[in-house]
């Protein structure tokens, strides 16, 4: 019985999080609910990018890339029709296509799958920080081309008064979807291919792992989940703009994955809500005291900090022993 | 479009990479010693930019002494950042000291927010300086010329100071072999030291050029040429100080080019095409044109 004893632990945990978003939803204010959405979107980012960055050691900083074609992708399916033509000159078919959420979400986090697989064909080549280089560069070239595209995108403008559709039903599911498919990953032979190609690659190519394959499908499974969170994000503040998606977002997510421990899963997860809810509380402090910039110079602190004194992160590698009976090597 | 406008795109193309070769050969000769892409260097650029702007717009200095004064803080910032960050973490992964860097890029860009505000500040330069100056078809201002002599003086000045000294050596052989280097008696850690320094000290001073030339200043106008003058480095090949200079000159005047030479709606486009470059670059020719094949990057 004792194999199956995480399993009911994870369901456990499910339906807490169900009564947690129900007892919530009725009780608190929206600007508590919309704080509560964007840190179950961060989660969503962390253990996602734990995917690429902490299974596979891919540094890469091009999360946010992945977020603003998954963001506009949707966003620009969900947009309705009478108003589309008014800003953009889409072609006919698009222009006339009005999707409910969730085939625009799933559309828009295969975008950015896809350009993650266009982009990791050439880039993933480059190892170490010479790919969070490029995959930065990926980033800025993302940012100029959506600035620029304005038939499609209004360019520096936005697209603003979208559908509210984001709630905690939405976030919450993705939540949950992200973090099974990044635990059954880890979990499987293929996870233990990115970990090993992490911890020696000579060695996995040694085993005969098929390195370039292994490191593309980690970078894509991450820019997929990335493209969802993009979408659920614009339509939780319904406004997206080029410079949403910024490095210093990118910067965010990675301190949530080396704050959390690189390759844990329940500590990016943790480390996603402590850092989310750490900057909500610095926002309204810097807006009261004018102190702009201060809760950045916070985050930054901690991360060098952790860098120097703990280095596998606050959870290590590993995930917590009552959850899992197959990791006792950590 | 004559000759005269192509000769004035190039010669402010070389004004530009004065500035990119000075940032790129301290992202080079940190990179060469200790293996690190040290993000927060062009932030360096923006307090040299700020010290400028106090020293001559608000106590009034002199230019030379603010010139000098500029180079010594830049120098000092440099030792503050490696002496707090990266010292702390030396010998681990090479990723943690690019998170690491990243973090006092980031820290260093807010402290400017949140002293002096995101508000951009004007920036002029003395009389003198702004005087415009002809040659043939081509016309540039006195700072302008100051800015390439001296950027070229104080490059000359690097490489006798890295070919010629005992602490050039030093630094030679550090970034040869660190743990032989330390065997042979070599004080790692003065030379590293030094590195962060003398490279910081020409961020700084590019940091009065950026502000001379452009008129503009703000707390975050050190990143984008901070990035743009790492991609000068992988031009010329990371590590190599020649690479660098190279490659700065190389970086801002095809910019420049592609800029002035394409119709106007492509030139919103020019930190995509900086930026692929770089992506070019680092897939054809990882080691850049002065870079040794030393080690895998791809």
């Amino acid at each position: 019985m004792k194999l199956y004893q995480p399993r009911l632990i994870f369901l456990g945990f499910i339906l807490l999080g169900i009564l947690f978003v129900a007892l919530v939803r009725s009780t608190v204010d929206e600007y508590v609910l919309s704080i509560i959405n964007f840190v179950g979107i961060y989660t969503i980012l962390a253990v996602s990018l734990n995917i690429t960055n902490g299974f596979t050691g891919l540094f890469s900083l091009g999360h946010p890339g992945f977020m603003a074609i998954g963001g506009y992708v949707t966003a620009i399916l969900t947009f309705p029709v009478s108003r589309k033509s008014m800003f953009l000159e889409l072609p006919q078919w698009i222009g006339n296509l009005e999707m409910s959420f969730l085939p625009a979400l799933l559309l828009g986090g295969i975008c950015a799958g896809l350009m993650a697989l266009f982009i990791g064909l050439p880039v993933l080549r480059l190892r170490g920080h010479y790919l969070a280089v490029a995959t930065m560069g990926f980033l800025i070239i993302v940012q100029v081309l959506i600035t620029n595209w304005e038939s499609v995108t209004r360019g520096p403008l936005g697209l603003n008064g979208l559908p509210a559709l984001t709630n905690l039903w939405w976030v919450y599911p993705w939540v949950v979807i992200t973090i099974y498919v990044s635990w059954r990953i880890k979990f499987s032979s293929y996870g233990r291919s990115m970990l090993s190609i992490r911890e020696d690659e000579m060695a996995a190519q040694c085993v005969g792992i098929n390195l370039f394959r292994t490191r593309v499908a980690a970078l894509v499974i991450g820019a997929f989940f990335a493209g969802v969170a993009g979408g659920l994000w614009a339509h939780l503040i319904t406004a997206i703009t080029p410079t949403s998606f910024s490095l210093i977002m990118a910067f965010n997510i990675v301190v949530m994955v080396v704050v959390g421990g690189t390759g844990s899963i329940s500590g990016a997860f943790i480390a996603a809500i402590i850092c989310s809810v750490l900057t909500e509380i610095f926002r309204p402090l810097e807006e009261n005291l004018d102190v702009y910039g201060i809760g950045e110079i916070f985050m930054a602190l901690i991360l060098i900090l952790i860098l120097v004194y703990r280095p596998q992160g606050l959870f290590g590698a590993g995930e917590p022993g009552f959850l899992s009976t197959k990791n006792r090597n950590e | 479009m004559s000759g005269g406008y192509i000769a004035q795109q190039i010669v402010n193309g070389f004004i530009l990479g004065s500035m990119y070769a000075l940032v790129a050969i301290g992202f080079s000769m940190i990179y060469g010693i200790i293996r690190l892409i040290n993000f927060a260097h062009g932030d360096v650029v923006m307090i040299g930019a700020f010290l400028t702007l106090g020293l001559l717009q608000i106590i009034g200095a002199p230019f030379p002494l603010v010139a000098a004064v500029v180079l010594i803080a830049g120098a000092l910032v440099g030792i503050l950042i490696e002496k707090g960050a990266f010292r702390p973490m030396r010998g681990a992964p090479q990723v943690t000291g690019f998170i690491a860097s990243l973090a006092v890029s980031i820290m260093l860009q807010n402290l400017g927010v949140l002293i002096l505000t995101a508000q951009p500040r004007n920036f002029t330069f003395p009389e003198y300086l702004q005087k415009v100056l002809h040659i043939g078809h081509v016309s540039f201002r006195v700072v302008d010329l100051v800015i390439m002599l001296s950027a070229l003086g104080l490059m000359c000045a690097l490489l006798l100071l890295v070919n010629k000294t005992k602490l050039g050596m030093a630094m030679r052989a550090t970034a040869e072999n660190i743990d032989v280097a330390r065997l042979m008696g070599i004080n790692i850690n003065r030379t590293i030291m030094a590195t962060f320094a003398v490279g910081s000290a020409l961020a700084g001073i590019a940091g009065l050029m950026w502000g001379g030339k452009f008129g503009q200043i703000d707390p975050l106008l050190g990143f984008v040429p901070g990035l743009k003058s790492f991609v000068a480095a992988v031009i010329g090949g990371v590590g190599s100080i020649p690479g660098a200079i190279v490659g700065g000159y190389i970086l801002g005047v095809s910019e420049v080019l592609f800029v002035g030479l394409l119709p106007p709606i492509y030139s919103a486009y020019r930190d995509a095409f900086v930026f692929s470059t770089l992506i070019v670059i680092l897939l054809i020719l990882p080691n850049g044109i002065f870079g040794k094949r030393s080690e895998e990057r791809t």
